[in-house]
């Protein structure tokens, strides 16, 4: 596996940076460059490559979808969220539209952030594509036909031109998928959720979106502890604090950052990447708990330094 | 884990110690429950010194919301206090520091908890 690729990162619903959120970012760059000669293109960008990311980016606002570039000509991606969108339209663009690609879709549940994207998911269009679901749930295909049904979307599941197929994979078991092993794990969340670990050349990421994590169940983190093990990269679920996540929202099926940290620093992965932002959160406070969090991995350190990021629409993460 | 408590007139100190991770929060929760107990059979609050704990994990957090839970059902009081550096980092990172009642040093936990309180752990503190 060469890379992951982030197209949406939001958590339960999708949001977008408003004129006032615009207006205020722009307000902070102009006061950053009172007093600077920015003559040349190049004097601005590296200006710009100076800001801190919450005044100079943003982290975006599509819901949940994950692209693993495997090294292999198959597309292998984690959740149809709304970011399925842009990724479908990057995929066509790629390969300037031909058709005969195939990809693999690995479903952590579905919930409707998670399923948003296929109506709108170019390459299903094309006839000579080929559109693998995978995931856990019984439900797998009746859940996304019914959600272009009428009246709740105005084109039917039957127009996809590809060859849409759905395969039901069983947690604890290996597959091989088009050269990579991938194995999943059973989650708590309202409906069940599957985490996904993906391995190949001697790399291994972790998918696990979606995943509330009882602290009194020690079989659990430990079957966790043992899905995280050794892994390159671990997409964790981090929306909540944990003491929002054990108090107010217990049983609302997220996780939290120390939780992840904990979790990753036993099971000796290399990369937490924190994922499926609280959606209220602006880049700001997105920014602030990463911060913290990576804080937090630094004074909790054990033998090995854990490295922590955030996820952002349009992150790429070499692996 | 075997946690060494005190009683100051109307509150009850107890002082753990080392690290609260995965593997030694059962052991906590045993402690606190007997601890809550105690304190709440007496009519005390319950103050937990941490100045000699150096790491809690989440499990060990889960177990102060639970007793501070407990202990508010019967209108008593849970102050955490003398939180050190790593534990400190630990608490605001989690948010405990904005739903438990955290106390800077244990003299301002005392005082927290009453009057009587914070003038008995003096008057023990001032006794060779």
């Amino acid at each position: 596996m060469k890379k992951v690729r982030f197209w949406g990162t939001r958590g339960s619903l999708p949001v977008a940076l408003t004129a006032t959120g615009v207006r205020q970012k722009l307000l902070e760059v102009l006061r950053a460059a009172r007093g600077r000669t920015l003559a040349t293109d190049t004097d601005l960008e590296r200006f710009l490559d100076g800001l801190p990311f919450p005044i100079a980016g943003t982290y975006g606002g599509h819901s949940s979808c994950v692209q693993i570039d495997t090294g292999g000509p198959d597309y292998f991606v984690c959740d149809m969220g709304s970011g399925l969108r842009p990724f479908g339209i990057a995929a066509m663009a790629r390969r300037a539209g031909t058709a005969g690609q195939t990809f693999h879709i690995f479903q952590s549940h579905l919930h409707w952030d998670h399923i948003m994207g296929l109506p709108f998911f170019v390459p299903a269009f094309i006839p000579g594509n080929r559109v693998v679901i995978y995931g856990g749930h019984a439900e797998l295909e009746s859940a996304l036909r019914r959600q272009q049904e009428r009246p709740s979307f105005p084109v039917d599941f039957s127009i996809f031109g590809a060859k849409l197929e759905f395969v039901h994979l069983e947690p604890g078991q290996d597959y091989d998928i088009a050269g990579v092993r991938v194995n999943t794990l059973l989650q708590r969340h309202a409906g069940d959720s599957y985490g996904y670990r993906f391995e190949s050349k001697g790399k291994a990421v972790v998918y696990t979106t979606d995943s509330e994590h009882p602290l009194t169940d020690h079989e659990h983190l430990e079957q966790f502890v043992q899905f995280f093990r050794d892994a390159d990269l671990v997409i964790f679920d981090a929306m909540y604090s944990l003491a929002d996540a054990i108090t107010v929202k217990a049983d609302w099926g997220h996780s939290s950052n120390v939780v992840g940290v904990e979790l990753c620093q036993r099971a000796g992965a290399r990369h937490l990447c924190m994922f499926h932002h609280e959606p209220v959160f602006d880049d700001a406070a997105i920014e602030a708990v990463l911060a913290e969090t990576r804080r937090l991995e630094e004074v909790t350190r054990g033998a090995s330094r854990l490295q922590v990021s955030a996820a952002y629409d349009g992150l790429e993460i070499e692996l | 884990m075997q946690i060494a408590s005190r009683q100051y007139a109307d509150a009850l100190v107890a002082a753990p110690a080392g690290r609260v991770d995965h593997l030694s929060a059962p052991g906590f929760e045993s402690e606190l429950t007997r601890l809550v107990a105690q304190a709440r059979d007496g009519g005390s609050a319950l103050v937990l010194d941490f100045s000699d704990v150096e790491y809690i994990s989440s499990g060990g957090l889960r177990v102060l919301m639970i007793a501070a839970t407990q202990m508010r059902a019967r209108q008593g009081k849970l102050v955490v206090a003398a939180l050190q550096t790593v534990a400190a980092e630990i608490f605001a990172v989690s948010r405990f520091d904005r739903v438990l009642t955290v106390a800077t040093t244990l003299e301002d936990a005392l005082e927290h908890c009453s009057t009587a309180a914070l003038a008995a752990y003096r008057q023990s503190s001032a006794t060779p």
